[in-house]
Parts: C-alpha cells; sequence; structure tokens
C-alpha cells in the first residue's frame, strides 16, 4: 500500500506530472507515491520523470485504460 | 550543506549543480502560449532552473487577466475536430467576423473536455514552482503596459538580463 495516493485520471499532459511533482514532496523520503493517468503518454513521461528526478518506479501496471505508477520517493 | 543534504539536492536537481533552462516568449495567442508554458512547468517539476523572457506578443500572457484567442490567420495547418472530422480553417474565414472568436471558444470547449491545463492553470503553477518570469520592459515602453497591469513575483528586464540567463542555461528556447 502506498503512503499516498494521487488521482489523476482524466488529466491531459502535463498535469499528471505536475501533480505528481508535488504529491511526491508529502511523501516522505523512502516512501511511496501510487499515481493513476489515463493519459496513455504518461507511460513513457513519468519513465522519463524518474530517470531525471533520480525518483524510483517500483511498479507499473494498466487496467483497461487506468495506468497505475508506483513511485518511490528517492529523489 | 551536510553531506546528506547536499546528496538531496544533488538528486532532486536543485542548488548550484541543478540544469537551467530559458525561454524566449515571442507570441500571445491561445495557441502559442501553450508550448513556452508547458515546458517551463514541467522542467521546474524536473528539477530545471528555468527563466521565461516574456517580449513582444508573448508580454501580455503576463496580464493579470487573460482572454487568449486563436486565429485561422497565418495558421495553415489549422483543422479543428468537428462531427467526427477534421475541419480546416482557411486564411480567409478570419475575415468573417466572429469566425475567430468562435473558433477561440470552441478551442477552450475542447481544452475543458480533454482535461488540458488552461494557460492561467499553468501560469500559476509556474509562479509556484519559481519559475523566474521576467517582463521585457521594452515591450511594456513600446505598448504602454505598467507593471501594475502584471501577475505579482515577476521581474522586468531588458535583452542584457536574458543574456545573463541564457550564458548559463543548458537548454534555450525561442518560442
Amino acid at each position: 500500500m502506498a503512503d499516498k495516493v494521487l488521482d489523476a485520471k482524466g488529466l491531459n499532459c502535463p498535469l499528471p506530472i505536475l501533480k505528481t511533482k508535488k504529491a511526491l514532496k508529502e511523501v516522505p523520503s523512502g516512501g511511496t507515491l501510487e499515481v493513476l493517468s489515463t493519459d496513455p503518454g504518461s507511460v513513457a513521461d513519468f519513465a522519463a520523470f524518474c530517470r531525471t528526478t533520480g525518483n524510483q518506479m517500483v511498479e507499473e501496471t494498466q487496467d483497461g485504460g487506468v495506468y497505475r505508477f508506483v513511485i518511490k520517493h528517492t529523489g | 550543506m551536510d553531506a546528506q543534504t547536499a546528496k538531496d539536492s544533488a538528486a532532486a536537481g536543485s542548488g548550484e549543480n541543478a540544469k537551467s533552462m530559458s525561454i524566449i516568449v515571442t507570441k500571445g495567442s491561445l495557441d502559442w502560449a501553450y508550448p513556452p508554458f508547458i515546458l517551463a512547468t514541467t522542467a521546474a517539476a524536473m528539477g530545471v532552473d528555468v527563466t521565461m523572457f516574456f517580449t513582444f506578443y508573448g508580454l501580455p500572457l503576463l496580464l493579470k487577466k487573460l482572454d487568449l484567442q486563436v486565429t485561422a490567420l497565418g495558421n495553415t495547418a489549422m483543422k479543428m475536430p468537428m462531427m467526427g472530422m477534421h475541419m480546416g480553417m482557411p486564411n480567409f474565414m478570419s475575415m468573417i467576423p466572429g469566425v475567430d472568436a468562435g473558433a477561440s471558444v470552441m478551442m477552450k470547449n475542447l481544452i475543458k473536455k480533454k482535461g488540458v491545463a488552461s494557460i492561467e492553470e499553468l501560469r500559476e503553477a509556474a509562479v509556484e514552482s519559481d519559475v523566474n518570469l521576467i517582463a521585457c520592459q521594452m515591450t511594456m515602453d513600446l505598448f504602454e503596459y505598467k507593471i501594475e497591469d502584471m501577475i505579482p513575483g515577476i521581474a522586468v528586464g531588458g535583452a542584457a538580463t536574458y543574456m545573463e540567463n541564457a550564458l548559463k542555461a543548458d537548454i534555450n528556447l525561442f518560442i
């Protein structure tokens, strides 16, 4: 179970990333943030965001049109 | 700065070792306002220090009240989704009264429907994430804008101010 959940469903680029950055501030270092998104572009974008910021993508799943990312706050 | 703080700030990309980007914003229509604000806010979220320099028709994007429009004029590839197809907007249609206003309303409705942020939202996010917003002094004089007309928290400067930022930046864009 993630420390915090961010529902970014229905939002388009770049809002899921902007809201994720904001939400990560509320997650303690080492904690996890779960993000739900319906933007197909977020698959590539969240990977790039994690690589660039030093946060760790620990889980990535897809259910129907909903993408779920679990990001460990290590950045 | 202790070791842990230094490590944190390096990983977050903030502090002295942060990457930086500058954008010259020269256009103020609804469609042209998106690229600079999307890139600035996303870069800031990725730990990049961002400077935006608003000049000529980009300057009004700093006005307190925004009323952005699109125009078909000079926008030769402009197509709008309509009734399940993409309808072209030939240049001459801009001459017909109400067409650009109608296209602007349509665009804003699409933006809302597709969950795309408004320019107001993105600008707020830019301010919140400490993007350095610089209004071009010369453009303010030229087009008679006052600093009181602009959103708070912006800086005013000229070409040298921009150059100082640009010379240090990893990415410089002109939009």
